[in-house]
């Protein structure tokens, strides 16, 4: 079971790139004539063409690994006594976790509800955002190519782990839930 | 390494396609799908943002962008980057087209580290479109809080190992 939806084809924020692609693309023509025009066309195409079988993979992968990785095993993994190494495991299933906001927000809010505390929580969505593999394979890399991504991924690893610690030290500094002093 | 990169992919796709086959097996047809029709609904959206990130990057300001974002622009250009990032419109095909743009236009790669880090944590519509309602709010903005400061550690790091 599935629970996130497919990507919808065209959306508002699409629409949004391709009116700046259209505006982009008519101001080359006028200013820089056809030829200049055709030559980025077919450039952009071929870079397109090389990124739709990584992109189809990384689809698959994500539906898949959403199928074998059921939410509950999560959740146990990152109970509320589970220490920095709760952190690290929330770090390695955002990094994991395929889907998009449809998944992970829901995922992080039955952590909470579950008994994850917030350090958990805050180290799974931010990982989610900044080490997330599938975001990494599907978007990422057409854009900007293999060596910069992979240099973006390594310097954003201990991020999501940082920000988790600190996150906990806070929560327990400013609030500390009655419940579970 | 282009190869490579396809090779590895398609590898886990049938590894895990196998592990769903062998233990789910009933599921196995309709989870292919989805991912194929995830695939087809990303198409346009691929499309559209990868042609648009080439014409974007030629009418872009390039003399602006080296003095903006520049290698050398310090910390006003890191600030800059990650403000840009956090106002930076719709989901994940606006951010990397423009912060490939710039890369193309002459900005530094800690900046454009800056850009698409601030961009990935702060984006304001998916926070509030998304995150807001489906978690607690209080732990939203703490995540938020803790956020801050990773623009900018993930660029100077970047600075610290000279790459990319």
């Amino acid at each position: 079971m599935n629970a996130r939806r497919p990507h919808r084809a065209f959306d508002w924020s699409t629409a949004v790139v391709a009116t700046l692609t259209l505006t982009a693309a008519v101001t080359v023509f006028l200013r820089d004539g056809q030829e200049r025009f055709l030559a980025i066309l077919f450039d952009d195409l071929g870079i397109v063409g090389t990124m739709l079988p990584k992109v189809l993979a990384g689809c698959l992968i994500g539906a898949f690994v959403t199928l074998l990785l059921p939410r509950e095993t999560v959740t146990r993994w990152v109970g509320g006594d589970s220490g920095i190494g709760g952190i690290l495991i929330a770090t390695v299933a955002g990094a994991i976790l395929p889907g998009g906001p449809f998944t992970i927000y829901p995922v992080a809010g039955a952590f909470l509800a579950a008994g994850a505390d917030a350090g958990a929580a805050c180290a799974f969505v931010i990982s989610w955002t900044l080490l997330g593999y599938s975001r990494a394979i599907v978007w990422e890399l057409p854009f900007f190519g293999l060596d910069f991504v992979t240099w973006r991924l390594i310097l954003a690893i201990p991020l999501p782990i940082i920000a988790g610690i600190a996150a906990r030290a806070l929560w327990r500094y400013f609030r500390a839930p009655p419940e579970s002093a | 390494m282009n190869l490579l990169v396809d090779v590895v992919l398609w590898l886990a796709v049938a590894i895990l396609a196998i592990i769903v086959f062998a233990r789910r097996r009933a599921m196995f047809g309709e989870t292919a799908v989805f991912g194929a029709r995830d695939f087809l609904g990303l198409l346009p959206r691929i499309a559209i943002g990868m042609i648009g990130s080439g014409f974007i990057a030629e009418i872009l300001p390039s003399k602006l962008i080296p003095a903006w974002l520049g290698a050398d622009t310090g910390f006003t250009g890191l600030m800059i980057a990650t403000i840009a990032g956090t106002l930076t419109p719709g989901g994940p095909v606006v951010g990397f087209a423009i912060a490939a743009a710039a890369l193309k236009s002459g900005a530094g790669a800690p900046q454009v580290i800056a850009y698409s880090v601030a961009w990935a944590l702060f984006a304001i519509q998916r926070l509030l479109i998304f995150e807001v309602p489906m978690m607690p709010p209080r732990v939203v903005w703490l995540r938020v809080a803790v956020s801050l400061p990773l623009p900018f550690l993930a660029a100077w790091t970047a600075m610290l190992v000279g790459k990319p």
